[in-house]
C-alpha cells in the first residue's frame, strides 16, 4: 500500500498549496489589521501620522489624570453607545423573530399566489442598507413624510412627529427600518426549518383532533427552535456591529450612536486612532465572547440530544 | 363554506396583503417620489399623478454619478472574481482532502466572518496607506475581501464535500494533477454554487458602506452607497429628495431584478451559509 500513501502525501501537499493563496489573503485583510488595531489601542496613535506612535499601556481604556478618571471606560458617551447597541440588538431581534415566524408560517401554508408573496418579501433584503435608510428617512420626514400624513389621516396622532430627530423616538425609527429590512432573512431561515419537519406528526395530530394552536406550541415550536436559535445568533452578531443604518438615518447623533459609530467617530472624525482602536477592540471582544458562549451552549445542547 | 372557516380565510388573506404592502411599499414610494418634480415633491400622494424624469437627469448632471456607478461595478466584479478563485481552490483542499488542521482552518475562516468591520478599520487604514492605495478602487477591493472571502470559502466547501467521492479517483488513476482535477472535474459541476456565492458576494460588495466611506476621499472615487449617503442640497436642511430617490431606484433596480430571477438559489445559499454553519 506504499503507492497509496505516496498518493495521499502528494494530495496533502497539494491541499496546502491550494489553500496558501486564500490563507495569505485572509491573513493580510483580516489577521494583520486586527493585530494592528489591538496594538494601536495601547498607543497614542493619531490618524495624521501612524508611523510615529508611543506605547501608553491601558491609558486609552482607563487612566487617571490629576485625580480625574479618563479613557474609554470613564466616558459616558461610550457607555451610552454600549447601551444603545444592546437595546437595539435585543428589541430588533425580538421583533424580527416574532414577525419572521408569522411570515414563515404564512409562506409555509399552501395558497394561491404564494410564489409572488415570497418574491415580494425578498425585496427589502435586496435593497442596499443605505438606500433603505434614505427611503425610510424620506417616508419618516417630519414635514413631508408619508408616515406622518398617514397617521394623521387615521387620527392616530394629532401633530407630526420628528421620527429621526427626536432623541426619544430616533432609536425606534432605527429599529423599525432594521425590522423591515431583516425580517425576510429571519423568515426564510425559519421557513427552511419548518419545511424539514416531518408531515406525519401533523396528520396524526389532525386525526386526533388537536387544535392547531396546541399543535403549534407543542409540536412546531419545539422542533424548529434549534433552527431559530441559529438564526438569532447570526442576527445578533450582525446587530451588535450595526453602523450604516444608524449613520445615515439619524445622522450620527449621540442618542442613537452604536459602538461601531462611536469607534469610527473617534478614529476618523477626531483622528484619535488609539482611542478608536480601543473601542473597536472592546467591540471585538464582546462579539468574540458572545460567539464562544453561543457555540458552547449550542454544543452542550447537542450533547444532551444525542 | 362555514362562516368560521370563511372568516379564517379572509383573515389569512388580509395578513398576506399586509405583509406584501409592508414589504413593497417603501420601494414603491421611492419610485413614486423619483418621478415627481418641483412643488409636487412636497405634496404627499399615494398614487402616481405625474411622470417626470428630471430627477434622473439631475443625478447624473449634478454629481459624477455615472462614475460612481462604474466604480461600484468595477469593485464588485473584481471582489467576486478574486473571492471565487480563492474560494474554489481553498474549498477543494478543505472539502475533498483529509489533512491535519482542517477543522481548525474551517473554524478560523468562520471566525473571520464574525469580525466587526470597525475592528479592522485602523489596521486596514494603515495597510492601505502602506500600499499607497488610499482613495483608489484597489483599496476598496482589498478591504471588501474580508466580507466576501469567509462565506465564499464556507459555502463552496459545503458544496464540494457533498459531491460523490468517485469523481476525482478515476481522474487521479489516469494521472491527472490536482489542478487539472479542479478545473476539468469540479469546476463544470460547481456552476450552481458559483452563481449563488458569486451573487451573494456581489451584493455584499455593492452594498458595502463603512470601508468605502473611510478609504475614499474624492467624489470621483466614491462608490454608489457613499455617493447617495453624501448627496446634499443648497443647505443641510434642504436635501434634494428627488435626486436621492432617483439614485436609490437606479442602484436598487438591478439588485431587485437579480434577486427575483435567482430567488431559489439565493434562499438555498443563505440557508447553507447559516443553518449548516
Amino acid at each position: 500500500m506504499s503507492g497509496r500513501s505516496a498518493l495521499t502525501r502528494a494530495r496533502v501537499r497539494a491541499a496546502w498549496s491550494f489553500l496558501a493563496p486564500m490563507l495569505i489573503v485572509l491573513a493580510l485583510v483580516a489577521g494583520w489589521p486586527l493585530v494592528r488595531t489591538i496594538y494601536f489601542s495601547f498607543t497614542n496613535a493619531n490618524l495624521s501620522d501612524l508611523s510615529n506612535v508611543k506605547f501608553i499601556g491601558f491609558e486609552n481604556y482607563l487612566a487617571v489624570y490629576d485625580g480625574e478618571w479618563a479613557g474609554l471606560l470613564a466616558d459616558g458617551y461610550w457607555w451610552r453607545a454600549v447601551a444603545n447597541t444592546i437595546r437595539f440588538t435585543i428589541v430588533s431581534i425580538a421583533l424580527e423573530t416574532f414577525l419572521g415566524f408569522v411570515v414563515a408560517l404564512v409562506l409555509n401554508a399552501e395558497f394561491y399566489g404564494r410564489g409572488l408573496v415570497r418574491a415580494a418579501v425578498l425585496i427589502p433584503w435586496a435593497i442596499p442598507t443605505i438606500v433603505s435608510a434614505k427611503m425610510w428617512g424620506w417616508m419618516l420626514h417630519d414635514q413631508f413624510g408619508i408616515i406622518n400624513d398617514l397617521l394623521m389621516r387615521l387620527d392616530l396622532i394629532s401633530a407630526p412627529i420628528a421620527w429621526t430627530a427626536d432623541p426619544n423616538i430616533a432609536m425606534w425609527a432605527v429599529i423599525l427600518v432594521d425590522v423591515w429590512k431583516t425580517t425576510p432573512f429571519m423568515a426564510l431561515l425559519i421557513l427552511a426549518g419548518l419545511q424539514m419537519l416531518p408531515g406525519d406528526i401533523y396528520e396524526a395530530a389532525y386525526i386526533d383532533g388537536v387544535s392547531p394552536i396546541r399543535v403549534f406550541f407543542k409540536v412546531t415550536l419545539p422542533l424548529v427552535w434549534p433552527a431559530v436559535m441559529v438564526a438569532v445568533i447570526f442576527r445578533a452578531l450582525d446587530a451588535m456591529r450595526i453602523f450604516d443604518l444608524i449613520y445615515v438615518l439619524t445622522s450620527n447623533t449621540r442618542e442613537t450612536a452604536s459602538m461601531s459609530i462611536y469607534a469610527r467617530q473617534q478614529l476618523v472624525d477626531f483622528q484619535e486612532v488609539g482611542m478608536g482602536s480601543a473601542a473597536s477592540t472592546l467591540l471585538f471582544l464582546v462579539i468574540a465572547l458572545f460567539t464562544i458562549i453561543a457555540i458552547f451552549v449550542g454544543k452542550v445542547k447537542l450533547g444532551q440530544e444525542s | 363554506m362555514k362562516p368560521a372557516k370563511l372568516f379564517g380565510r379572509i383573515a389569512f388573506y388580509a395578513l398576506v396583503v399586509a405583509i406584501v404592502v409592508f414589504a413593497v411599499f417603501p420601494f414603491y414610494y421611492a419610485i413614486l417620489t423619483s418621478v415627481k418634480s418641483g412643488q409636487a415633491m412636497f405634496e404627499i400622494s399615494y398614487w402616481p399623478k405625474s411622470f417626470d424624469l428630471a430627477n434622473y437627469i439631475a443625478v447624473f448632471r449634478e454629481q459624477p454619478f455615472a462614475l460612481n456607478l462604474m466604480n461600484s461595478i468595477v469593485v464588485a466584479v473584481a471582489v467576486v472574481a478574486i473571492s471565487l478563485f480563492l474560494g474554489v481552490t481553498a474549498a477543494y483542499a478543505l472539502g475533498r482532502i483529509n489533512f491535519r488542521g482542517r477543522g481548525v482552518l474551517l473554524l478560523t475562516v468562520l471566525a473571520v466572518s464574525m469580525f466587526p468591520q470597525v475592528a479592522v478599520l485602523s489596521g486596514m487604514f494603515e495597510l492601505i496607506r502602506f500600499f499607497g492605495i488610499y482613495n483608489s478602487l484597489p483599496g476598496l477591493v482589498l478591504s471588501n475581501l474580508i466580507l466576501t472571502l469567509p462565506f465564499t470559502v464556507w459555502v463552496l466547501t459545503t458544496f464540494m464535500r457533498e459531491l460523490p467521492k468517485e469523481l476525482e479517483e478515476a481522474a487521479f488513476v489516469d494521472g491527472a494533477t490536482p489542478w487539472i482535477v479542479v478545473r476539468r472535474v469540479f469546476l463544470p459541476l460547481m456552476w450552481p454554487a458559483l452563481v449563488t456565492t458569486g451573487l451573494l458576494a456581489f451584493i455584499a460588495a455593492w452594498n458595502e458602506f463603512l470601508f468605502a466611506l473611510t478609504f475614499t476621499l474624492s467624489n470621483e472615487m466614491r462608490t454608489v452607497p457613499v455617493a447617495i449617503a453624501l448627496i446634499t442640497g443648497a443647505s443641510q436642511h434642504e436635501l434634494p429628495w428627488g435626486n436621492i430617490m432617483a439614485a436609490s431606484v437606479i442602484v436598487t433596480l438591478p439588485l431587485v431584478v437579480l434577486v427575483l430571477i435567482f430567488q431559489r438559489k439565493i434562499v438555498s445559499g443563505l440557508t447553507a451559509g447559516a443553518v449548516k454553519g
